[in-house]
């Protein structure tokens, strides 16, 4: 593992706390895609050796997750004419908070658990967890259906950590598959958002009410 | 042969988007069933299905199990599609023909892969190639539920991911030269790191839960369910989320291997009785008879959970109900689609008299309606019998009550929508009958006829086929006994 492995983890846990504080989209799909771009770098220094594959889903996950993906956003973005999220139903400050919090109950909740050797002394599973909560913290508590795709898209890069624990084991082609219905999925859903924004005239998810009991 | 099954309603999927006509398209569907449907019979009854590209692609008595299954509900369902796009001339039907198409190879492969990897691939290709089938109508609402489906839907299977890479870590972790096959997992499985292995089963329940719908991760359910035409819902009710059971039964059958089926039976158990219960709750009053029929889709997909929760005999009845139940949906959520095109409305509303303007439609609806609430001598009463047999057999005294209890409940609930949309006059000034076209009523009586003769004969193959699944599933069980 090589020494800029851990610092990189946490610069993604620190984009997951700035995701968290700010209000503005182009901001939000930003640190995202640094995030991609921080993920294709973990991939290639996470094992000693490099190996053709391993570049290859390094290459995968920084054209997907630190790109296309958000241009697709930026595109949608622009679109619907939309800059800043408006009223989460929680704070920036508290949700903040619950992220930190979140973070540290990862630290402890992967201690508990049995790690390999290589992984004992390094951060990939506390930070794995502590991305996964993020993303569910942005889908639980934004309006906006562009934010709540982000969030979707910091959940997935917290289970690409994990995954990078597994680089030996988990099959190229699964990697690939991974990635590529990543990308699928976030697509159909612009598609979506944009029939959103015609139908409604607004991206706000909270328009989306009328199906529901009575 | 496999691979063949696999790729052959893509290659008809893709011809779907090539071909130019809308009025000819639809028939693509049932050539591609039909299609689909002979080579898992050659599949089925000759040696043919031998595992592929090193073992990634295999069947197992499960995945035979499933793979019948999906291709007669497929194949009937597929029948619907001509009859039913020909009332629908005005909307584009290449897209919807072509998803419909890819789904069944994309069930398949969930049925077929024997990789970790490979069949979450599958699963969530089966989620992206629903979403333009929820979104058909093009209109608000289906909208609405076409983001929730994918949003929630994207969320569990996310959550599925991690799960399995949870499991990935177990092995690696117990230092095994794991292949992430389900062959050498269960093989394994004794081996694997407790812990690892504990989180990643309740990860994996809560991922393809979410899938199959078991409360609490249902709620995209009614809104997908109806919204959607009434064909999709019943590909949805019957085919998908058994085909997310099946993933399911893998991670429950590493259990039994690991000798931790008992955390894996609490744990169903417990959800199925919280998926029945509130299906019962919100189907009590429901005047959207479609949404009535998601709830009634989280409720039996809680009784299968409760039924492998039991164990033993009990997944056998679960299984057998799991077949039923897809069966029972196909003439639920067919008809209902007949019965909204002839009112236009899906709410007790606007709907009285079914009976009266749609005949045929509202005479298979009200059956089909005794047949899901399992009323003798259909098939879903066999199988919930035979889980509250397993049940009493095994002690489960007060779990079994409570079964029978909610069952009851979600009778009276469901009947009383359903006798309001089928009895009664007609409202509006409109009188008389509403042309049905053989083509969307053939399929909902052929469902009917299935539940109506496996409640009264299960052949020997078929309960052959039902107890070599459920003991493939429990390999290392201590036969169905209480933990």
């Amino acid at each position: 593992m090589h020494s800029i492995f851990d610092p990189l983890l946490v610069v993604i846990m620190l984009l997951n706390l700035f995701v968290l504080g700010t209000s503005r989209l182009r901001s939000v799909i930003g640190a995202s895609a640094l995030q991609g771009v921080a993920l294709g770098a973990l991939t290639v220094t996470a094992r000693g050796e490099l190996t053709a594959e391993v570049v290859l889903v390094a290459c995968a996950a920084v054209a997907i997750k630190g790109i296309a993906i958000p241009r697709l956003l930026h595109k949608a973005m622009r679109d619907v004419a939309i800059e800043r999220e408006v009223e989460p139903l929680i704070g920036y400050i508290p949700s903040l908070l619950a992220g930190a919090l979140g973070t540290a109950l990862a630290v402890i909740f992967s201690e508990t658990l049995p790690l390999i050797a290589a992984d004992r002394e390094s951060l990939i599973l506390p930070s794995s967890f502590a991305t996964v909560l993020t993303g569910f913290i942005v889908l639980t508590t934004r309006r906006k259906a562009i934010t709540q795709v982000v969030g979707y898209l910091i959940l997935e890069n917290g289970i690409y950590i994990m995954g990078l624990a597994l680089l030996d084991a988990m099959p190229f082609l699964v990697e690939v598959g991974v990635l590529l219905d990543l990308f699928v999925a976030i697509f159909v859903m612009g598609i979506i958002i944009n029939h959103i924004s015609r139908e409604f005239r607004s991206t706000d998810v909270a328009q989306l009410s009328s199906l529901k009991e009575e | 042969m496999l691979l063949l099954v696999i790729i052959a309603p893509i290659a008809v999927g893709l011809v779907a988007l090539a071909v130019p006509s809308p009025r000819w398209r639809p028939w693509l569907v049932p050539a591609g069933a039909v299609i689909h449907a002979t080579l898992s019979a050659i599949i089925l009854t000759t040696d043919l299905g031998r595992p592929m590209l090193a073992g990634w692609l295999a069947l197992g008595a499960l995945g035979r199990l499933l793979l019948g299954f999906l291709a007669v509900q497929y194949l009937v369902c597929a029948f619907y599609v001509p009859g039913y796009l020909a009332l629908r001339p005005e909307r584009p039907n290449r897209i919807f023909c072509a998803a419909l198409l890819f789904l069944i190879a994309a069930m398949t492969a969930v049925v077929a892969s024997h990789h970790l990897g490979l069949m979450w691939v599958a699963i969530e290709s089966s989620a992206l190639s629903t979403a333009p089938l929820i979104y058909f109508h093009r209109n608000p609402r289906s909208l609405e539920a076409t983001w929730k489906y994918l949003l929630i839907g994207s969320v569990g299977i996310a959550l599925a991911l991690f799960g399995s890479f949870f499991l990935a870590y177990a092995s690696v972790h117990a230092g095994l030269d794991s292949s992430l096959l389900f062959e050498d997992l269960v093989r394994d499985a004794p081996r694997l790191s407790k812990p690892w292995l504990h989180s990643a089963f309740v990860v994996l329940l809560v991922g393809y839960g979410t899938k199959i719908g078991l409360a609490p991760m249902h709620t995209w359910k009614p809104d997908a369910y109806g919204e959607a035409p009434g064909l999709v819902g019943a590909l949805l009710a019957g085919g998908l989320t058994s085909c997310a059971f099946c993933a399911l039964l893998r991670f429950v059958q590493i259990c039994y291997a690991a000798g931790d089926g008992a955390l894996a039976r609490q744990l169903l158990l417990a959800l199925g009785i919280v998926s029945m219960a509130v299906a019962a709750v919100f189907m009590a009053h429901q005047r959207d008879y479609k949404r009535m029929l998601a709830y009634s889709s989280v409720e039996h997909m809680g009784i299968i959970a409760f039924g492998i929760g039991i164990g033993g005999l009990g997944t056998f009845g679960a299984l057998l109900h799991l077949i039923n139940n897809g069966f029972a949906k196909g003439v639920m959520f067919l008809t209902a689609g007949n019965i909204h095109r002839a009112f236009g409305s899906k709410t007790t509303d606007g709907t009285a008299g079914a009976i009266r303007r749609v005949p045929a439609s509202g005479a298979l609806f009200l059956a089909g309606f005794f047949a899901v609430t399992a009323s003798p001598p259909f098939g879903l009463f066999l199988s919930e019998l035979t889980i509250l047999r397993a049940a009493f057999a095994t002690g489960h005294h007060w779990e079994a009550g409570v079964f029978i209890a909610l069952l009851a409940i979600v009778f009276m609930g469901m009947g009383s929508t359903v006798v309001r949309v089928v009895q009664g006059t007609p409202p509006g000034p409109a009188t008389g009958r509403t042309h049905e076209p053989v083509l969307t009523i053939a399929p909902a009586l052929g469902f009917l006829v299935l539940v109506l003769v496996l409640g009264i004969y299960v052949p020997d193959w078929l309960s052959r086929a039902l107890s070599d699944a459920a003991a493939f599933v429990e390999t290392a069980a201590p036969a169905g006994g209480r933990p």
